[in-house]
């Protein structure tokens, strides 16, 4: 069994099987694709799923690169990341890479 | 009635043909044969049409979806038009091998039936000997596939007691979530409902159960928690709404707004070798028929929840009231509320009878 992930900084994180990211051409949407789910991404968490599922980076990494993105101070903008991360991790939409 | 929008999902009911005889399949009383099921170039126009039409997600089930031949070519053309696919299966006809291949076809997800987590109550309920055994053979492979896993429990009075261990089997089969439903009566549940019905002191030790374990098991397991109505004060939102967000397509073809329309006896439902999808959802003149609120009786028409419950079940309706348009009798503000209650008060005390099995042939086998 496995065991629930606590999202960090130092997390690396990739879709859990069966999760897809996918741009819904009807709804002009950015969505989730997700067993018996379609979680529809608003602007902010689109950027958040895209920088931190990129693969190859940390979430340390991703945080870097929205408060670039949005010239926002990164420590206002960690922890509400690492709550939208740790929300889907708990809804098993992502994983430990 | 506010705008038509989009559909979300099908249910592609390839097939009726299953190997298992569950005793509260969901698939009508009178199955379709083979020889009635639409073709592979049928489907696949179909699927053309779901994708033009906006609908994200396909589900391919049945029966038992493995026994099409042509299953991995309609999930690569669905895959090809970007639709996300999923399997429901009860895991009998299925390897590892096969299940490679349909991953490779772009199968995202597969959803295992289990019937129970004592094995000899499972091959009981589903009429088959040694089917437990092969759902778990089945599912060891499914990671290996590289596929997301859900394991269905249907729960009824003979397995609800074990709702921990079942949650417990879902876990070493390695889903990613599962689905405790509690049987829906419809189909074959109707006839055996006396036989399956949980008292209400099983229902909310189970309750309680589901609860802690939710909790318990957040990040680990999804756990979704499908309630059995007939014990509640406010009816589900059956389908989120008739024809709002999903469609069912069965075997021969017909659509319909959920798996049991075909039960109520004044509607004509249209068929896909006839038109097109699109123009089925919006001009079918049953899918307009409970679509939105306009249809709706007292006390559904003034009640705050009716754009929450839509009324809740057509077909409940019909089945416990003689009558599809009232409001469905789950609901305390219903006529009929404390007849259901009682009924299912009644019925789970019932003795042991006879199960009647899914089966095609006109007299349902019993035992």
């Amino acid at each position: 069994m496995s065991e629930r992930l606590t999202v960090s900084e130092s997390s690396e994180l990739a879709f859990e099987r069966g999760v897809r990211l996918h741009f819904d051409e009807t709804r002009s949407a950015w969505t989730l694709m997700a067993p018996e789910k379609v979680v529809v991404l608003d602007e902010i968490a689109h950027e958040v799923v895209s920088e931190s599922l990129a693969g190859g980076v940390s979430v340390a990494q991703a945080i870097d690169a929205l408060a670039q993105k949005f010239q926002a101070p990164r420590d206002e903008i960690s922890g509400d990341v690492i709550e939208m991360l740790q929300g889907f991790a708990d809804k098993r939409l992502v994983r430990a890479r | 009635m506010s705008e038509l929008s989009a559909p979300f999902a099908i249910l592609a009911e390839l097939t009726h043909r299953c190997p298992l005889r569950c005793v509260y399949c969901s698939n009508p009383l009178e199955l379709v044969r083979r020889s009635n099921e639409l073709d592979t170039g049928t489907w696949r126009r179909v699927l053309d049409e779901a994708a033009e039409l906006g609908i994200l997600q396909v589900h391919f089930s049945g029966g038992e979806p493995t026994v099409r031949k042509d299953l991995e070519e309609l999930v690569a053309h669905a895959t090809g038009r970007g639709l996300y696919t999923n399997l429901i299966t009860s895991g009998i006809l299925s390897d590892g091998e096969q299940l490679i291949r349909l991953a490779d076809a772009g199968l995202a997800h597969v959803q295992i039936s289990i019937q129970d987590s004592d094995d000899e109550t499972g091959d009981w309920i589903a009429g088959y000997a040694g089917a437990q055994q092969k759902k778990r053979d089945l599912a060891v492979t499914v990671a290996d596939a590289n596929l997301a896993l859900t394991i269905n429990a249907v729960m009824h009075r003979h397995n609800i007691d074990r709702i921990e261990s079942v949650i417990d089997m879902a876990l070493e089969m390695g889903a990613q979530r599962v689905e405790i439903a509690n049987v829906q009566y419809y189909g074959w549940g109707i006839p055996n409902r006396p036989n399956l019905m949980p008292t209400l002191d099983q229902l909310e030790s189970m309750n309680a159960i589901v609860l802690r374990r939710q909790e318990e098991l957040k990040g680990v397991l999804v756990i979704d928690y499908v309630v059995p109505d007939y014990y509640a004060r406010r009816p589900k939102a059956c389908m989120n709404g008739w024809a709002r967000r999903f469609l069912n397509i069965t075997p021969s073809g017909y659509v319909l707004p959920c798996h049991a329309a075909e039960t109520i006896p004044d509607l004509v439902f249209d068929n896909v070798r006839d038109k097109g999808l699109a123009d089925i959802w919006a001009n079918s003149t049953a899918l307009n028929r409970f679509r939105g609120t306009d249809w709706m009786p007292e006390p559904c028409s003034s009640c705050e929840y009716r754009e929450r419950d839509w009324g809740g079940c057509r077909c409940q309706a019909l089945a416990l009231t003689g009558s599809a348009e009232n409001t469905d009798p789950v609901c305390e503000l219903s006529p009929f509320h404390d007849q259901v209650r009682a009924l299912a008060e009644s019925e789970s005390q019932t003795r042991e009878v006879a199960l009647t099995y899914r089966s095609f042939s006109k007299t349902p086998e019993t035992t």
